[in-house]
């Protein structure tokens, strides 16, 4: 059962961004490595977690701010395209709801796809949004719902640590299941080969 | 058959494209024409801060307020990013208690004018319990009370074809909002903080509160404000000296 192109194009970009969007996330984290809950947070408070990373400020949130938002529009674009084009060839209803017989992919990696498209994902693009005070002038609820706004970003670290963690775990499922073969049938559309491990 | 197939799908997506390239092209000249285009929209991350800017003034179109706390919501801490300005006019500012310091306000004003502290004081008194986050990801909310930007736009004139308020604080700092962010109501010339007056490492004796966007844009130490229709000719043109550090201009996240 081979890849369809949409799948393809959107997988590679979402890849890409989401290199981008981590690597610019530990940037912008570096400045101040102290997670809290609530509304503030700032040395001299309580922190939820003191990460065990030095605080850096020696300007790579600022480049981190401008990557982070240019692969953030990249990815929601991304996503936008996956879904509706995924909705439109049935992808997530016979891939990952009701698998058709034989079954592309077993329970564990359905639940964990659709965990990652429908449950993370979102949970990225709403404590993201939950911590810019242009957005939540509009929507207040977006930050309110969550705690404060200094919940929102321990979360928006939680839940990007889980994604990370599906990254390699993903990775690693393929480099198990013959690394070239499964790569190659992602970015040409080719037939992967028979031993079905997807992750 | 098959090359009728493939000579529709090559035209279809040639239309496409040029479709596609034509509405870009539309696009940016609206958003241009709609001041939707940040200053510092050149280079790699443009394309980015651009999509933000455009779709935040988008959603804001109808002046949405930032959010406003409690008094017991006040953070007991509130730090800042260093020491005031160590110049040398600012330190006899600060020993004369800022009875000299003047707010001039200049460029696209019918009346330019210079304020003391005590003119400031005397103005409608705006007072708003804000949350104030560092791009660093800390955070704090504080009252602030001060003046209303626009009350002192309109004393000075402000010229109709206005695109841009600039300021500049003493520690060499300078910085620019658009009208959106000049005529909204929350945007404060603070000269005080939790009910006394602003703290030196806080901006004494004026600062901007801007609660829209990140604690950086609320510029400290306030000596003197433009208003200008392009920010082309300003400073190196990329709205504030935040860009040349490598921050962006626009701070709503």
């Amino acid at each position: 059962m081979r890849h369809s192109a949409l799948v393809r194009v959107t997988h590679w970009l979402t890849a890409g961004s989401f290199v981008a969007l981590a690597v610019s996330g530990v940037a912008i984290l570096l400045a101040h490595p102290r997670l809290y809950w609530g509304e503030t947070g700032a040395v001299g408070t309580p922190s939820l977690i003191d990460l065990p990373l030095p605080f850096m400020l020696t300007g790579q949130s600022g480049w981190g701010r401008y990557l982070h938002f240019l692969s953030a529009w990249m990815l929601v674009l991304t996503g936008i395209l996956y879904v509706l084009g995924g909705l439109r060839t049935r992808h997530f209803k016979q891939d990952l709801f009701s698998a058709q017989q034989p079954a592309k992919y077993n329970g564990v990696q359905r639940m964990t796809y659709g965990a990652v498209v429908f449950v993370l994902f979102p949970s990225m693009i709403w404590t993201g949004l939950a911590m810019s005070p242009a957005v939540t002038s509009v929507a207040p609820a977006l930050v309110t719902a969550l705690g404060g706004q200094q919940s929102a970003r321990t979360i928006h670290f939680v839940v990007a640590v889980l994604l990370v963690g599906f990254l390699i775990g993903h990775v690693a499922m393929v480099a198990f299941a013959g690394f070239s073969r499964h790569v190659a049938a992602m970015i040409l559309g080719g037939e992967p080969p028979a031993t079905e491990v997807h992750t | 058959m098959n090359r009728l197939i493939t000579r529709r799908k090559v035209m279809t997506t040639a239309l496409t494209a040029l479709g596609g390239a034509s509405g870009l092209a539309v696009a940016a000249r609206l958003a241009a024409r709609y001041g939707l285009i940040p200053p510092d929209h050149g280079g790699l991350y443009g394309a980015g801060e651009t999509l933000t800017y455009a779709s935040h003034r988008l959603l804001t179109t109808r002046g949405s307020l930032a959010r406003e706390f409690r008094p017991d919501q006040i953070s007991k801490v509130a730090p800042v990013n260093g020491p005031p300005p160590q110049a040398f006019d600012y330190q006899q500012l600060l020993r004369r208690g800022f009875t000299n310091w003047r707010l001039d306000i200049d460029g696209l004003v019918s009346r330019p004018s210079s304020f003391s502290l005590g003119d400031l004081r005397r103005f409608p008194v705006s007072t708003q319990i804000t949350h104030q986050a560092c791009e660093e990801g800390w955070s704090f909310i504080a009252e602030w009370t001060g003046v209303a930007l626009s009350h002192v736009l309109n004393l000075a004139g402000a010229d109709a074809r206005a695109k841009y308020v600039v300021f500049y604080a003493y520690d060499d700092d300078w910085e620019s909002i658009d009208m959106a962010d000049a005529w909204h109501p929350q945007t404060l010339l603070a000269y005080g903080m939790n009910g006394a007056d602003l703290p030196a490492p806080h901006g004494a004796p004026l600062r901007l509160r801007l609660p829209r966007q990140l604690g950086y844009k609320s510029i400290k130490y306030l000596a003197q404000i433009t208003v200008v229709e392009s920010l082309k000719d300003v400073g190196d043109g990329t709205g504030s000296s935040a860009p040349g550090y490598g921050y962006s201009w626009y701070a709503g996240i």
